[in-house]
């Protein structure tokens, strides 16, 4: 357990130390979510109805920006193989790595949300829906994000195939996360699409670090 | 041995008994053990029946020309690869089946450092044992640095040092473990003769002490205490 959050500490700290790539992503995300309010106009009804499914591919969009360095910066300086040889195991390290990716991209994202939300007016109970859609959907992105960056670890073009390989995989994610959001302004109720994400949460968080774990240790063969 | 990359070597003579049987003069298993390994890139051999035993108290020292398999040979050794051919032995058990007891006793230097180039010397080395599982006193660490001539510069990001500086960041983590085996990829490449002379002075402590030192190196080596040097390739 010392490990998994020395791991957690480390890469905050990375990150404080290079901080243009926690807000490139960030900004990324700021910039689309109002691109689109500035491109459609100002009708309050089709901005209204089309704002949550915007913000959450904005987020998906987002967290995928920051996957690629995920492993990459450990896997090219042999801090990944020191890791591979450690007495605790490789997915509890991984799981810290996630952890620590879900902090600096996930967390912002939904923090900074209903603040992108005010553009689109959003009224305040989607807004709240909206931002527990992305608490609980965020960390999956990360979690599924997390096993592609460790399978295209190494190949060349990786970036690209990464993102063709993790997009359609998020797309549960999208249709429950944008779904519960539209559900509660329609007056259906949030609770089940919410709960169906939280199960998609638990078997990501239970399942992915062995994922990532195995995809890594033949990355490093 | 042969001109096609054979290699056979054992510093207790016993390389053509069983692998099984394979047991030191006093009864108890080879530390390590390796037997028949071969490595295969791609469609090219790289060596093939490397035989050799590790005991406490040993270093051997693997020679070759670029390219000849010697750090393949240390990542067989230490369970990132899968052979194509023979067994990796720890403690009598196969590699496979001890890997998290294997690897506890395992300290690998790679050529990759592993260090970080925004945190400071320190901070590297604490993030390196954390992430091992391994825990030392922070003075510990600094006396470390300061052994390896770092007085001064182990607050600053590692970013800022020099290249042979990097690699006595690195090498600091040699006096800041107590695991019994070192596998270490080329670990006088890019150090002065002073670090060098440290850094064999480690290994030769380490070994008198009971340790085992599996390393590459071009430089002739400088080591006390029972070792020997095994030639890969033709």
């Amino acid at each position: 357990m010392n490990s998994f959050f020395a791991v957690v500490q480390r890469d905050l700290r990375l990150a404080m130390r290079r901080k243009s790539e926690v807000l490139t992503a960030l900004f990324f995300f700021v910039v689309v979510a109002s691109l689109f309010p500035l491109g459609i106009g100002p009708e309050p009804g089709v901005l209204r109805k089309i704002a949550p499914g915007i913000l959450w591919v904005g987020a998906l969009l987002a967290s995928l920006l920051s996957l690629g360095r995920l492993f990459s910066a450990d896997f090219q300086d042999g801090t990944l193989e020191q890791m591979a040889l450690s007495s605790t195991p490789l997915p509890v390290l991984v799981g810290a790595k996630i952890l620590a990716h879900w902090l600096l991209s996930g967390l912002p994202l939904a923090l900074l949300a209903p603040l992108l939300a005010v553009q689109f007016d959003l009224d305040g109970d989607a807004m709240e829906v909206l931002v527990l859609t992305l608490l609980v959907g965020t960390p999956l992105l990360s979690l599924i994000g997390a096993v592609g960056a460790a399978l295209t670890l190494g190949v060349r073009g990786g970036e690209v195939l990464l993102s063709l390989l993790v997009l359609p995989l998020y797309i549960p994610a999208l249709v429950f996360g944008a779904g519960a959001v539209e559900a509660q302004v329609s007056g259906i109720g949030y609770a089940a699409h919410v709960s169906i994400l939280m199960a998609m949460l638990v078997m990501a968080a239970f399942f992915g670090p062995w994922m990532c774990a195995a995809a890594l240790r033949v990355s490093l063969e | 041995m042969s001109a096609s990359g054979h290699s056979e070597w054992s510093l207790i003579s016993n390389a053509h008994a069983a692998p099984a049987q394979r047991t030191s003069p006093i009864g108890i298993h080879c530390m390590l053990s390796v037997s028949d390994l071969s490595c295969v890139r791609g469609d090219q051999t790289l060596f093939s029946g490397v035989n050799f035993d590790l005991n406490a108290g040993q270093w051997l020292h693997l020679e070759g020309g670029n390219g000849s398999g010697k750090t393949s040979l240390l990542r067989i050794v230490s369970g990132f690869t899968p052979p194509a051919q023979g067994q990796v032995r720890w403690r009598g058990q196969p590699l496979a089946q001890t890997a998290e007891a294997f690897h506890a006793e395992l300290l690998y230097l790679g050529h990759a450092l592993a260090l970080k180039e925004e945190l400071s010397a320190l901070e590297n080395l604490q993030a390196d044992a954390a992430i091992a599982g391994r825990s030392f006193e922070r003075s510990q660490a600094v006396s470390a640095l300061q052994r390896l001539g770092l007085r001064g510069r182990t607050r600053l990001p590692v970013r800022v040092l020099s290249q042979g500086q990097k690699r006595r960041v690195a090498l600091a983590r040699l006096f800041l473990q107590n695991a019994p085996l070192w596998v270490l990829d080329e670990p006088f490449v890019a150090l002065d003769a002073q670090a060098q002379d440290l850094v064999a002075q480690a290994i030769s402590e380490h070994v008198s002490q009971g340790g085992m030192a599996l390393l590459t190196s071009h430089q002739p080596l400088l080591l006390r205490g029972l070792g020997a040097s095994l030639r890969l390739g033709a």
